[in-house]
């Protein structure tokens, strides 16, 4: 056990220096940040010194290898823009970007593994077939349209809910829905398919044949093994959700986290703070992945075993 | 005067939509007696079982009319009961044992609380008492370390021993009536000798009705004190045991009879003239590598050890041995559909290992395999013609008229219809199909056949007429049989001669009577004490040599 941990930490660690590796060439590739960043406001000598202190006439094999060791000694680099350290930046956003990372995963959870133990239970009914055409269309529908036409609906017309920052707990309320309508969906369908194979189970005739009442026997016995399954799902939905869409949903509404930072980075091409916001969100996913597969392997005493 | 039964069934009938799976089924069971329900497979007989504990209805199935009395005294009616009244005596009074042992436990909870769940629920017990009783429980069906078994999960227990816990889990409340659905006949003869021990000496001790399903005649003699045959859902005969094994009242009953494999009353075959073997397998070894781990070294599982035995013209090797001996291992390695570590195959004067790819397929033209699943091995999108053609075809680019007529000379042999060319698998019963397996290996002209378990999946009757066909080709055509199988019976019945195989070599071989009469290895004996015998006058198994494994062991000088 503690030999799979180690390995999956190692494995973590030379993900993201290829990811690092990737995320500085290619927004290299994206053009010279003197072009917008700097722009026209500079003096010809305040041009020179930004030039000097980012290093950016040097070769870019030398500013990656000064962007490395910057890197192993802590330090990520000044924004282009703020002249502050990126990490000072991004550590702001983080929590914002947490706690609607959060309010979605369970709004999830809660709503699509009931959805689908419903599903797998009546699959011959009207029910059945409802909750799968829904996740049918929920699974079809991107993010941001759901976003456009709840602000539309319930901001504009109606004018129930704030559309604007992270203020209020009703704040929370659209972005939560933009953000798990797409994961609801797929762990639904998740959650049905591992249900739908369990019932066949041998075991589970036992469990009824042992006079268990129904609900127990679905729940205790099914949910357990199913839910195994739906974790090794649930760890990639998440990393989904957290590297792609929130970057959408936070600037629709204009959410102070990770997501709405990388995009007003990307814009202003402000290298530093675009590479460490995207090393951080990297850094995430990878850190759900290895926490899922270990989840994983906790959950099924079978992989257990064979792991050691 | 007899007490009254604790189960009694009344002109039961069961139906899964428009077709009839039961009818008008009648019996009782006492306290203390032992009912087998025997037939073969679609008889109705596990139909029965899950009406009886009302699980049928989950299977799509329901009871149409009857009753099924339980108890003694003020009996009730189950079949009249609703499924929330069904839950307090199921796992209570009634309780069930199944056929899979690997499957029937909950992978993801612990032994003890699988265990302990029944307990809770129907004696009202704390999680802490709970556990004490569950503890009691694995002790009384004699697992051996209880307390370490009940916080292991079942993939870390052999299928003997779950089968032994799914056991405790239906005697835990110490039921009126245990239904043992097929419970033995997933485990190999041994274990299943030692948990048809285990079933009569609990039934001494708790004193339950056991009404036990199978189709195997030995086991029914083994542990039945009446029998109820069934075919087609109708009851054929209800008799004592040992009436019914002196002088069977039904034809069906008679034919079931004589189509069992009776261990020592088949007639022997006599020895075919020594003549050059066909193939010769030297010393032929294979062993596989299974992941260390991380930082671990591989570790080296040998699964077939320096195995040599011959096989002459129109003769048939019998290979016994339990599973996981190495049988299919060594079937697959001597066709080298997995290369060996080491040794030398030589079929008809060629030898096999060391060919390069495209010899080796010509090669492969004289053996040919038939395999254990007649559904798997068939694929259900080709048309009969085309699939027992094929391996003339890849072998010789037959084509056209030429395949067609093959294909209606092979459906003769194998006695199966000409009409039969232009279906699909689907549309046949598994005999036939194995029948198909059979054509199809004879569309080569083969020198040596491969039969691995290749009618462990059918029925007595069906396995009977298959062998028969078999013997009959290899007099016609001279081909040489490697029979592989776990059944002593079936491999007596066939076989000239006789290897057994025991964690990956050859602890004995030679002509049938010799190993089945005067068996010299510890192994062999072993086995053949355990293998239950259709006989009326049988042994006790008390008396019966089953020495234990670690002796084996000793024996053999591995370990």
């Amino acid at each position: 056990m503690t030999l799979y941990i180690l390995r999956t930490l190692l494995k973590m660690v030379l993900t993201l220096f290829a990811i690092i590796t990737l995320v500085f060439f290619a927004t290299r590739m994206s053009g010279s940040p003197l072009d917008t960043a700097l722009g026209d406001g500079l003096s010809a000598e305040d041009r020179a010194l930004m030039i000097e202190y980012f290093g950016l006439d040097r070769s870019i094999w030398h500013q990656y290898l000064a962007y490395l060791r910057g890197i192993l000694e802590g330090n990520f680099g000044l924004s282009f823009i703020e002249r502050r350290p990126v990490a000072d930046i991004v550590a702001e956003r983080i929590w914002p970007t947490l706690q609607l990372l959060g309010s979605a995963l369970a709004l999830t959870l809660v709503v699509s593994v009931p959805l689908g133990v419903v599903a797998a239970l009546w699959r011959d009914s009207w029910i059945g077939s409802a909750v799968m055409g829904l996740a049918f269309i929920g699974y079809a529908v991107p993010n941001f349209v759901i976003a456009t036409f709840m602000v539309l609906i319930f901001a504009f017309w109606l004018n129930w809910l704030p559309v604007v920052g992270n203020g209020s707990p009703w704040h929370f309320i659209m972005p939560t829905i933009a953000m798990s309508g797409v994961l609801i969906a797929a762990l639904t369908r998740f959650t049905r398919n591992a249900m739908l194979d369990v019932l066949g189970q041998d075991f589970m005739r036992t469990a009824r044949a042992k006079g268990l009442p129904e609900t127990i026997v679905i729940l205790k016995h099914g949910l357990r093994n199913a839910g195994v399954t739906v974790l090794s799902v649930l760890g990639l939905q998440i990393a989904g959700m957290a590297a792609a869409g929130n970057v959408v949903v936070e600037a629709i509404f204009s959410w102070p986290g990770i997501g709405e930072l990388l995009v007003s980075a990307a814009i202003m091409r402000d290298y530093p703070v675009l590479q460490f916001g995207v090393i951080s969100v990297a850094f995430a996913v990878v850190v759900i992945n290895a926490l899922t597969d270990i989840a994983y392997v906790v959950a099924d005493p079978r992989i257990r075993m064979a792991k050691g | 005067m007899l007490d009254a039964p604790v189960l009694s069934i009344k002109s039961l009938t069961v139906a899964f939509g428009s077709h009839t799976a039961v009818r008008d089924l009648s019996f009782d069971i006492h306290a203390g007696e032992t009912l087998a329900l025997v037939g073969e497979s679609g008889s109705g007989k596990s139909a029965t079982a899950l009406s009886v504990m009302r699980l049928i209805e989950r299977e799509g199935g329901r009871i149409t009319a009857g009753q099924i009395r339980l108890g003694a005294q003020a009996p009730i009616d189950l079949a009249q009961l609703s499924d929330r009244g069904m839950q307090a005596h199921r796992g209570n009074r009634i309780s069930m044992i199944f056929q899979e042992p690997m499957t029937s436990l909950n992978p993801v909870m612990r032994i003890g609380e699988q265990l302990g769940e029944v307990l809770r629920r129907h004696q009202g017990m704390g999680r802490a008492e709970a556990r004490i009783a569950a503890e009691r429980a694995l002790d009384q069906v004699r697992i051996p370390d209880p307390a370490r078994r009940l916080d292991q999960y079942p993939h870390e227990l052999s299928g003997g021993l779950r089968q032994r816990v799914m056991i405790a889990i239906a005697l835990a409340c110490r039921p009126d009536v245990l239904i043992a659905d097929e419970p033995t006949t997933a485990l190999d003869v041994t274990t299943q000798a030692e948990v048809l021990k285990l079933l009569k000496s609990l039934q001494q001790e708790i004193g339950m009705a056991i009404l036990f399903i199978t189709h195997d005649m030995g086991v029914v003699a083994e542990i039945a004190d009446r029998v109820v045959v069934m075919r087609h859902g109708n009851t054929e005969e209800v008799a004592y045991t040992g009436a019914l094994f002196k002088a069977p009242q039904s034809q069906y009953a008679r034919d079931l009879m004589a189509a069992t494999p009776k261990l020592g009353l088949s007639p022997l075959r006599s020895q075919v003239s020594s003549a050059e073997p066909v193939l010769k397998v030297e010393g032929l070894s294979k062993s596989f590598v299974r992941n260390g781990g991380f930082l671990k070294a591989k570790v080296k599982v040998p699964a077939v050890k320096d195995v040599s035995f011959e096989i002459r013209p129109g003769e048939t090797l019998g290979l016994v041995g339990e599973s996981g001996c190495g049988k299919s291992t060594l079937s697959r390695t001597l066709m080298r559909l997995i290369e060996p570590d080491a040794g030398r195959v030589i079929l008809a004067g060629r030898e096999l290992t060391g060919l390069g790819t495209q010899a080796l397929q010509q090669a492969r033209a004289d053996v040919q395999m038939v395999f254990q699943d007649p559904f798997a091995s068939l694929n259900p999108r080709m048309k009969v013609r085309d699939l027992i053609t094929e391996p003339a075809y890849l072998h010789s680019g037959l084509k056209g008229a030429a395949r067609t007529a093959l294909a209606s000379d092979l459906l003769e042999m194998v006695t199966l219809d000409a009409s039969a060319a232009d279906r699909y698998p689907h549309q046949f019963s598994g005999g036939q199909r194995q029948r198909l397996c059979l054509a199809r290996a004879l569309s080569v002209s083969p020198k040596v056949i491969v039969a691995d378990e290749a009618v462990s999946a059918l029925d007595v009757s069906t396995a009977a007429r298959v062998t028969a066909l078999m013997q009959d080709l290899q007099e016609k055509l001279g081909i040489a049989f490697l029979f592989i199988s776990h059944d002593i019976a079936v491999v007596e019945r066939v076989s000239h001669r006789i290897a057994v195989m025991y964690r990956g070599e050859i602890v004995e071989t030679g002509e049938t009577a010799q190993v089945l009469r005067s068996p010299h290895h510890p192994y062999t004996k072993r086995l053949l004490s355990a293998v239950p015998s259709p006989l009326p006058q049988r042994p006790s198994r008390a008396n019966l040599h089953l020495p234990s494994k670690n002796a084996l062991a000793l024996a053999d000088g591995s370990n």
